[in-house]
């Protein structure tokens, strides 16, 4: 026999079957709606949660597990999801006008290819139902009344009831429907189609409210059999195999649709004209602007925090708090501030600093470079202060104290014993500084937005321009039109040059803590 | 069409089992279906309080709650293209007309049959709101730039550019003319109606008054012309890239310009300053008229909607009224599109003079293509002011690289 329960684990197991109830109830709702969805994938990924889920918290035993479940699974969603999500987008071509299913993508196209017959008069019509069927009870303009369905031609009718306006109302046998039973299929009645006569070309009646129907032409037809859309003068559009209806002269039906396309992106990475011509110049520049941020940055957070670090200085407090401000700012925020205080004829910096000169410092290419390292670097020597600082004042006293003795001089106590300590702790921070200014999106974007531009190149690149706003610019911004896949591709590209650059740093830091 | 209507019958059957199931089983009585969704509508703030009330009324005489949705402006287009596919998008979006492109490029609006209200509303605003013949959108509200005129500095309109120069030097202020440009990008917007007077649109306008996205005009013999002003104007200080829409219009309200290119969101800032202004149409500096890009503003009809009954009820008879078009010109200040709600309100003069020179405008080209167009367009107009080359040399090779990019 086991031992009674204490009414303090009846309360845990209460507590935890309430908990669990909870998280089911999500999960079935879920379930729910992907179901209707047709999710399968994502409908099959929550069940197996769900049942993993309770299948650990309901068991005895296995506490370890109990205890890893909940951050495995926000790992899951919100790190390995988001990096497979966007390493599957980067095989595809998710972007503007190929963001839907096949299926959708057929139904807008046969949506949009209605139009109306130009000059062609508003009827007046009554939704009528019979047997779960629909039917419109049409008043033409003159004052005829008319029964048809959905690819039921219109019919004379006679025995009709109307209202005060004229408008026919009613039929024997069927239900006249209100606004509100429409309402409650509505995509139904908007689909309904009700020939005018026998023959097509005729055109259609068509609902958009439910009380006026007007007559409409379909330019293209679908054949479901060879999933091909015909158009009224015959032309033949076929799947082309990128995601898109294409006819033999190349003309695209919008829109299209997601595909999977291989390699296609990886490759078009590299042949775009617009990435390829500037991508050697725009690299170098990357790489100088990511280490002479870090280089500068870190020079003058050391140089200050060797200077604060004097134990007898006063007003020690005061003097790091405003030292710290840049870095409270938003960094997109201090772009804008900065681009106002550049300004050629009006900035604070040629107009008080300069007297007046109109020195071009965001329009001329190499001023244009000084000028984003220079508010980089405001914007970063805090940071490095504070960590240098912190190093700083974990390297005991003593080393400093002894060195002194043996009759060093304080600039080969810094050079020997300091600066190789404190390298060992700040480093990795340093490696990370790197990896961020590489990828430091905000302050070009708000400062530069890349330019200055040599609009006799051709290409979009300016001359502040790194990899990342270069792609920015051809995946999302003003190349021709958004582009998700190959933004994914770009994406991984960049993590790869990042990554191999961080491995080899992390290598020769290793050559540091040897030293110890 | 078979896909949707599968999944209609899915959706319809699985509702129905669940019904039967929580309602315990209890005898089904062979009614018409209720309605029990809502509008989701995706608006900016500004909207949003107008919107409210009109909302409330539509819950009470149609019973379809409307559910307001806040968004920043900014954000709405390419949200709506991300989310409507998914299936999670609004059922109407608020959106200004040269979105249209990219919002049917992407399958994600609706036509809209305005049936015989096109009629009711600003030409303009009905041809901004149509793509390839089709009419997509509700307008609510036009706007476009018009010249501001220090009357105490320049008593006179003048008649050409030329003419406005030389009485803006005349005049003795800082500056003869004010436009805001941006030191990367000029201002092809502002820009534009100087350059629309020496005949060149950007696409050739075709017969109905929309553009052809494949017949690029910038480069006919106007747009050289306009190119050489550029350079001209450049050099003679009277366009500035360093002068920005903030500096602008604080040299404008400090008095120290006659004349200032811009629209109607800057009347606030001028007004408050005292200074005594007149709006004029924009003097043409290559002979023909010097017309503004129009922009119109209005609704959307997701493609995805599955409450397309009561969305069209909901902008064509309620949107689409006088009373909401005037409340949503109080709160926006921008004329409205309703032709009815507009003869009210250009009882304000400065709404009468501004939609009197968007009277000549074109709407701004609402083609996908326009993205491509901005970038090029902006930055070759900077190193053309600047100096940066021959004018006409540059402006071809601006012609090529978009050409290029838009053939792909």
């Amino acid at each position: 026999m086991k031992p009674p329960r204490s009414s303090s684990s009846v309360r845990g197991i209460l507590i935890k079957i309430a908990l669990l109830s909870i998280i089911d109830a999500i999960a079935v709702f879920g379930l729910f709606m992907l179901f209707l969805q047709e999710s399968w994938v994502a409908f099959g990924a929550v069940l197996a949660v769900t049942v993993i889920i309770n299948w650990i918290y309901l068991r005895p035993g296995w506490l370890p597990a109990k205890y890893l479940a909940p951050g495995l699974l926000f790992l899951a969603v919100f790190q390995i999801f988001v990096v497979v999500y966007s390493g599957y987008i980067a095989f595809t071509n998710y972007g503007d006008g190929r963001n839907g299913s096949k299926d959708d993508a057929i139904t807008t196209i046969l949506l949009t290819a209605q139009s109306r017959v130009p000059d062609s008069p508003a009827f007046r019509i009554t939704v009528l139902e019979q047997f779960g069927e629909y039917s419109f009870l049409v008043t033409d303009p003159d004052g005829g009344v008319f029964l048809g369905g959905d690819e039921r031609p219109l019919e004379r009718v006679t025995d009709f009831g109307t209202d005060s306006t004229g408008r026919a109302d009613s039929l024997p046998g069927f239900t006249t429907l209100t606004f509100n039973d429409l309402l409650g299929n509505q995509r139904a009645i908007t689909n309904i189609a009700v020939p005018l006569t026998d023959d097509p070309n005729d055109g259609a009646l068509r609902t958009p409210d439910g009380s006026n129907a007007y007559l409409y032409l379909s330019s293209l037809t679908y054949d479901e059999a060879t999933d091909t859309f015909i158009d009224r003068e015959g032309r033949v559009y076929r799947d082309g195999g990128d995601g898109a209806f294409v006819n033999d002269a190349g003309r695209e039906l919008i829109p299209g649709w997601t595909i999977n396309v291989g390699f296609d992106n990886f490759v078009k990475a590299f042949t775009t004209e617009n990435i390829r011509g500037p991508l050697i110049s725009v690299t170098i520049w990357t790489f100088a602007f990511a280490i002479l941020s870090v280089a500068t940055t870190f020079a003058l957070g050391l140089f200050l925090a060797i200077v604060f670090n004097k134990p007898n200085m006063r007003g020690k407090k005061a003097y790091r708090l405003i030292m710290i401000l840049p870095y409270a700012f938003p960094g997109f925020l201090s772009g804008l501030v900065w681009l106002g205080l550049f300004n050629q004829d009006f900035g604070f910096i040629n107009q008080v600093l300069f007297g007046g000169a109109a020195i071009p410092w965001l329009t001329d290419p190499w001023l244009a470079k000084f000028s984003v390292l220079l508010v980089n670097l405001w914007l970063g020597f805090p940071y490095m202060f504070l960590i240098c600082t912190g190093a700083l004042q974990s390297i005991p006293e003593e080393l400093t104290e002894a060195a002194t003795v043996d009759g060093a001089q304080p600039w080969a106590v810094f050079r020997l014993i300091k600066f190789p300590l404190l390298l060992v702790s700040v480093a990795p921070l340093l490696i990370s500084s790197f990896a961020f200014n590489f990828n430091n999106f905000n302050i070009i974007y708000m400062l530069t937005g890349g330019g200055p531009r040599d609009v006799t190149a051709g290409v979009d690149a300016g001359a502040t321009d790194i990899l990342i706003t270069l792609v920015y610019k051809v995946a999302f911004g003003e190349g021709t039109g958004r582009d998700y896949g190959l933004a994914s591709a770009f994406a991984i590209l960049i993590f790869f040059i990042v990554a191999t650059v961080s491995i080899i740093s992390f290598r020769q830091t290793k050559v540091l803590e040897e030293l110890n | 069409m078979k896909v949707t209507s599968r999944s209609l019958m899915m959706t319809g059957a699985m509702a129905a089992a669940t019904a039967i199931v929580l309602s315990g089983c209890s005898a089904a009585e062979p009614e018409a279906p209720q309605y029990e969704g809502s509008l989701t509508v995706w608006v900016d703030a500004d909207r949003a309080g107008v919107l409210e009330s009109i909302a409330a009324q539509f819950e009470e005489e149609r019973g379809v709650t409307v559910e307001l949705v806040t968004k920043d402006f900014g954000a709405i287009r390419d949200d709506f293209i991300t989310q409507a596919p998914t299936g999670n998008g609004p059922d109407i979006v608020v959106g200004a007309h040269d979105w249209l492109g990219k919002l049917v490029q992407n399958g994600v609006v609706a036509p809209l049959e305005l049936g015989d209200k096109a009629g009711d509303f600003q030409e303009v605003a009905i041809t901004a709101m149509s793509y390839e013949g089709q009419n997509y959108g509700l307008p609510y509200s036009v706007e476009n730039i018009a010249m501001l005129r220090n009357v105490d500095l320049v008593a006179e309109v003048p008649a050409t550019f030329d003419d406005l120069i030389a009485a803006g030097q005349a005049s003795g202020a800082e500056y003869p003319f004010l436009v805001g440009l941006d030191p990367n990008a000029a201002d092809p917007y502002h820009l534009y109606p100087l350059q629309a007077s020496f005949g060149a649109p950007v696409f050739e306008i075709t017969a109905d008054g929309t553009y052809d996205p494949s017949a690029l005009a910038l480069g006919n013999e106007g747009g050289e012309a306009f190119a050489i002003k550029l350079r001209e104007w450049g050099a003679a200080g009277i366009l500035n890239t360093n002068i920005s829409g903030d500096i602008a219009r604080e040299e404008f309200v400090a008095g120290k310009s006659p004349f200032f290119l811009t629209g109607p969101w800057n009347l606030p800032a001028i007004q408050e300053a005292g200074i005594n202004y007149s709006i004029d149409p924009i003097p043409s500096a290559g002979g023909e008229v010097a017309a503004p890009f129009v922009g119109v503003q209005g609704f959307f009809i997701s493609s995805r909607s599955e409450n397309t009954l009561a969305a069209n009820e909901f902008l064509v008879n309620y949107i689409g009224t006088e009373a909401v078009q005037t409340a949503l010109y109080e709160v926006g200040g921008r004329a409205p599109a309703l032709l009815s709600a507009f003869e009210a309100a250009k009882s304000n003069a400065d709404v009468a003079a501004f939609g009197e020179v968007g009277a000549n405008g074109n709407p701004m080209p609402n083609v996908p293509a326009m993205d491509v167009v901005w970038s090029d367009w902006g930055s070759t107009e900077v190193a053309i002011i600047n100096g940066q080359g021959d004018p006409v040399e540059l402006w071809r090779a601006m012609v090529e690289s978009i050409q290029s990019k838009i053939d792909g």
